[in-house]
């Protein structure tokens, strides 16, 4: 049985159900750019996601600053005459909480978004490839800066209870807070590149850790070598090959820190040039790269 | 207990392009620090320690160890796809005991053999230094597959986790709380080694006795536990 045609022509017809454009005010490309740059900061601490992702950078906060604070209370309690610990060499004494830090934190910025395609419908709003870029590179090293600022602040606080010394106090302090701005530039870049080319937030985890630790390890190890051998002059060039070690021969050369190194030889001045220039270069190179990274993906 | 194909299948994703790349350039740094050091200073005992006891044993043999063991089983259970393993005929345990004998096997090749190697390159082994540390590493393996195996089935973030064991708990603790060395596979090893090289260079803060019992508990425990984990398993949804 054939079935029955409506007959064509007659009551097809366009309805007009009022749907309207939006002619609102429209809040752009730096808005949204501002927008992704506070959540990939509460992201990093926590914020906003479930109660579990909180527990791990709000320990390592914790486990950051509790000895900052026994140090202060020591200095109070002793009455020294200064704190048991210079401003500078604090972050490179808990370089093992800002390696994890930034091991755990780097993947969870950027793998996730790769991992689940959400970084298309990020450039479908009005932002580009360098605001992207720019917002999570941007919110990454301010959670680090929070996290090594922190301690220093409970130190200076601290100091200033302890009625230390005012104007050396704050010197040490500025220092301070220079010196982790530049670790935590360094250290974001570094962590954001290898984090970028995985989507896998355990394999990232690994990757980033490995590269910091495996080149503090291998420095650290012939530092010591050159230091037993006497040959102290190359011990400041050595440095050059890891993160920290390149942060600690700036900090040496030019912000006033003892070295860390064995026998603690801080580089001259033509040695911290480098080293200044190679943390510039390398902030500049994750950027780079970063952009390169991001110039096509998932389109 | 063996199983060929889910062998097969660990082994090729934890030898994976990008794992086999980290795996691979860790032991190659070992070996170029080692002829760098051996051609800077010659042959020199306590420098091989230095280099074997610091760099191989105290880092690069967890790092090995946690991307192995957690790379093992983590990352199928991460993405779900560990249900159409677990849903063949074969006992859990079959399955956490063959994912375990592969982590060992690419621990043991990526972390004992360059030690060999370095050990070699730096003083010949002499004083039996190389072989020492050889064993020790091969020990290690063991232990730091079975555990890091067992934290890839307990947390979703079990590389963290083996992370901070094995940097904060081994590495800071144990130099800051000489108790904390007691209960560290790390030191267990090097109790191994110390009865291999016989001398004084290669020390332990644990007796032989005490190391070998407890590397055997952890590792069997650890096992055992694996096993029963992965027969409850809850795939837990993204956080």
């Amino acid at each position: 049985m054939a079935v029955e045609q409506p007959p064509a022509g007659e009551q097809t017809r366009i309805h007009n159900i009022g749907y309207r454009s939006y002619d609102g005010p429209r809040l752009g490309r730096a808005y949204a750019r501002r927008s992704l740059y506070s959540q990939s900061l509460r992201g990093a601490w926590g914020l906003g996601r479930s109660a579990k992702s909180k527990v791990l950078p709000m320990l390592l906060l914790v486990v950051m600053c509790v000895p900052a604070a026994i140090m202060v209370a020591v200095t109070v309690a002793t009455k020294a005459k200064d704190l048991p610990v210079d401003y500078t060499r604090y972050a490179i004494i808990m370089q093992a909480v800002i390696s994890l830090y930034i091991a755990s934190q780097a993947p969870q910025a950027v793998s996730r978004d790769l991992r689940f395609k959400t970084v298309p419908l990020y450039f479908s709003r009005p932002i580009e490839t360098a605001d992207y870029v720019r917002a999570k590179y941007a919110a990454l090293s301010s959670a680090l800066f929070i996290l090594t600022a922190a301690p220093l602040l409970v130190l200076y606080i601290g100091a200033l209870l302890a009625k230390l010394d005012f104007a050396d106090q704050t010197k040490g302090f500025a220092e301070g807070l220079v010196s982790v701005a530049l670790l935590s530039l360094l250290f974001a870049g570094i962590g954001l590149v290898i984090a970028a080319v995985t989507p896998r937030r355990g394999f990232g985890i690994a990757a980033v850790i490995a590269v910091l630790v495996i080149s503090y390890g291998a420095v650290s190890t012939l530092q010591a070598i050159a230091d037993a051998q006497g040959t102290t002059g190359a011990i400041p060039w050595i440095g050059l090959f890891s993160p920290i070690t390149l942060i600690d021969g700036v900090q040496s050369a030019f912000l006033g820190a003892t070295s860390a190194a064995p026998g603690g030889i801080a580089p001259g001045t033509a040695a911290g040039i480098v080293h200044v220039l190679v943390v510039v270069g390398l902030v500049a190179a994750a950027y780079g790269l970063l952009l390169r990274r991001y110039r096509k993906v998932g389109l | 207990m063996y199983d060929p194909t889910v062998a097969r299948l660990t082994y090729r994703a934890l030898l994976g392009r990008r794992r086999a790349l980290i795996l691979g350039a860790l032991p190659l740094l070992l070996i170029v620090i080692a002829v760098a050091v051996r051609a800077l200073s010659g042959a020199d005992d306590q420098t091989a320690v230095n280099v074997l006891g610091g760099f191989a044993l105290a880092t690069m043999v967890p790092i090995i160890g946690v991307i192995a063991g957690t790379g093992a089983i983590g990352p199928e259970i991460d993405d779900g796809s560990v249900v159409y393993l677990l849903s063949k005929p074969l006992k859990r345990p079959v399955i956490v005991f063959t994912k375990l004998i592969v982590a060992i096997a690419v621990t043991m090749v990526f972390s004992a053999v360059p030690t060999l190697v370095a050990g070699l390159i730096l003083n010949g082994n002499g004083q039996r230094i190389a072989v020492a540390y050889t064993v020790a590493a091969l020990v290690a393996s063991i232990a730091y597959a079975a555990l890091f195996l067992l934290l890839g089935t307990v947390s979703r973030h079990a590389v963290v986790f083996g992370l901070v064991y094995a940097l904060v708990w081994e590495a800071l603790f144990g130099s800051l709380v000489s108790g904390a060395r007691t209960l560290s596979v790390q030191q267990w090893s090097l109790a191994v080694a110390h009865r291999v090289a016989g001398g004084d260079l290669v020390t332990s803060d644990v007796g032989l006795p005490t190391a070998t019992v407890l590397l055997v508990l952890v590792t069997v425990l650890a096992t055992w536990y694996a096993g029963r984990k992965l027969r409850g398993l809850t795939l837990a949804g993204e956080e």
